[in-house]
């Protein structure tokens, strides 16, 4: 029941950006063009590794408009559970995947009078679509873009000579320069509108900043794609299907499902976009919820788990699928 | 008669003050200044010394409300004439304003629906404006025929004050147009239109 019409793409191109950061062109393989999308857009990148079948959603890095490939730029994570270490490691240009349709669950607010951008790190990736679709529509914007280091931070000096250095402000860790939010947040005009990207402590923390300096929550924007966090196996049981699925320790529920041969609705992957909401008939343990997408007292009741990050601690779960 | 259930219709969330927001503005309305007054009685009136208050009596003069509002000592407060010197002003307030000032509007449904398309187009979004319906329940309707408004409808059917056509009041709400929507109750018989029912006193 996936609502993704998927396309089959070749490797163009890969190019080492900067330390531990690589960018990948894709281009369909039946030589279509690609669909426009809309800065702030991601795919789901299926992957082949394997027996595995891999699929993390990125954020599109190039022009929305172009319609002749897609580029994503990918960390290579420490502890990856194993999509960063394939696309860095195992991807050779020439090889084949599959992309699904772009979605956008981090698009600009068009009536906002300005627009200011905070990246950490590889989270700049979806603000390079909307940076230049804001250019092109002539939108007010500002970038301000923690690095760990100069030779860590991707595409700082690239943006710098594209947009200038009034509106790409760059902030490195190691010379000990960080993003002055306080003083950013006082003196915006009216209509300003706030997106955020980067690690979960960074996201938390500015939008309390902005918070507290009396800024509507309508004008506050933030996006982060969850890996689903490893834990011990437990058994699935699907209510509708009559079937019951282990979920591996580094599994999620909507992988195991998958695995099995069951088509369950998701879209985000990253536990942001409420897609794959299940009901829980039954739980013998405890549900652990690892979504930014259920308000608190719907993950208190017990009735609801987003499948795609979250899982239970205890023996089984018994949804409504 | 009205045609009601329809998702559009406004709903007003009630005047409460953000305590997080560094300027407070009030655009108030008639008895609209009672939805501030007594929030300032529950609240602890801290937040007037960042606060503006614009004021119109419209047809609450005979109850002195602004005697009130110039009691609360708010860092401004400045009495308008008419509607449309008000929307002005505010017009001009919120160009000069910044991100942490939230503004709160009250009055009728009519004023609500003009002061927030002033704000919609500094940018705001209309749920992070706070509002309070008080008095009349007279509603500002657009024709869909002539698309002339005429405020301060009390009854459904009425007569388009531009087209002359009976028109039916509908929850249909346009926050572009700060109106609901009003359709010709009598098109395939004319003459035919129900006797007007007072829905809005």
């Amino acid at each position: 029941m996936t609502i993704n019409t998927e396309m089959k793409v070749r490797v163009a191109k890969i190019t080492p950006v900067a330390d531990k950061v690589k960018r990948f062109r894709f281009e369909r393989t039946d030589g279509q063009p690609m669909p426009v999308f809309s800065g702030g857009a991601h795919v789901i990148v299926s992957m082949r590794d394997g027996q595995v079948l891999r699929r993390n959603p990125y954020s599109l890095m190039s022009a929305p408009g172009d319609t002749s490939g897609y580029e994503i730029s990918v960390l290579r994570v420490e502890n990856s559970r194993g999509g960063s270490a394939f696309l860095h490691e195992k991807l050779k240009e020439g090889d084949t995947l599959v992309l699904s349709q772009p979605v956008n669950l981090f698009p600009f607010d068009h009536r906002g009078k300005k627009h200011i951008m905070m990246a950490g790190g590889i989270g700049i990736t979806p603000f390079m679509a909307m940076m230049e679709q804001m250019e092109l529509e002539g939108r007010a914007f500002e970038l301000h873009y923690a690095v760990r280091t100069r030779s860590h931070g991707a595409y700082w000096k690239e943006l710098q000579q594209r947009y200038g250095a009034h509106r790409i402000k760059i902030y490195c860790d190691a010379e000990n320069l960080f993003i002055p939010v306080d003083a950013i947040l006082e003196n915006q005009p009216l209509g300003t509108h706030l997106y955020v990207c980067g690690p979960a402590g960074m996201i938390s923390g500015v939008l309390g900043k902005a918070r507290t300096h009396g800024w509507p929550k309508e004008n506050l924007h933030s996006e982060e794609f969850l890996a689903p966090p490893p834990g011990k196996a437990f058994q699935v049981k699907l209510a509708r299907a009559n079937r019951t699925i282990d979920v591996a320790p580094h599994q999620s529920i909507l992988e195991a499902v998958e695995a099995a041969g069951i088509d369950a609705p998701y879209l985000c992957r990253g536990g942001a976009c409420g897609q794959c909401e299940t009901a829980v008939v039954s739980c013998d343990g405890e549900l652990e919820h690892n979504d930014h997408f259920l308000e608190p007292d719907e993950k208190a009741s017990g009735k609801k788990i987003m499948i795609c990050v979250s899982r239970i601690k205890g023996n089984a779960v018994t949804l409504d699928l | 008669m009205l045609v009601a259930g329809i998702k559009s219709r406004p709903v007003y969330g009630g005047l409460s003050v953000d305590p997080n927001a560094r300027r407070h503005l009030f655009a108030l309305e008639g008895e609209g200044a009672l939805a501030l007054t007594e929030e300032a009685a529950r609240s602890g009136a801290d937040f007037l010394k960042n606060a503006d208050i614009l004021y119109v009596a419209s047809g609450s003069r005979a109850a002195d409300h602004d005697k009130a509002l110039t009691a609360l000592g708010a860092d401004t407060f400045w009495l308008s004439p008419t509607v449309p010197v008000l929307l002005n002003r505010l017009n001009v307030m919120l160009g000069q304003a910044k991100m942490g000032t939230r503004l709160y509007v009250a009055g009728t449904e009519g004023f609500i629906g003009q002061a927030m398309q002033v704000a919609l187009n500094h940018g705001i979004d209309h749920a992070s404006i706070r509002c309070e319906h008080r008095g009349s329940a007279a509603r500002r309707v657009q024709c869909v025929h002539c698309k002339g408004v005429t405020d301060n409808v009390t009854t459904s059917p009425y007569g388009c004050t531009h087209c002359g056509l009976s028109l039916l009041v509908r929850d249909h709400y346009s926050r572009r147009i700060g109106a609901f929507q009003g359709v010709n109750i009598d098109a395939e018989e004319p003459g035919t239109a129900p006797q007007p029912e007072e829905l809005f006193p």
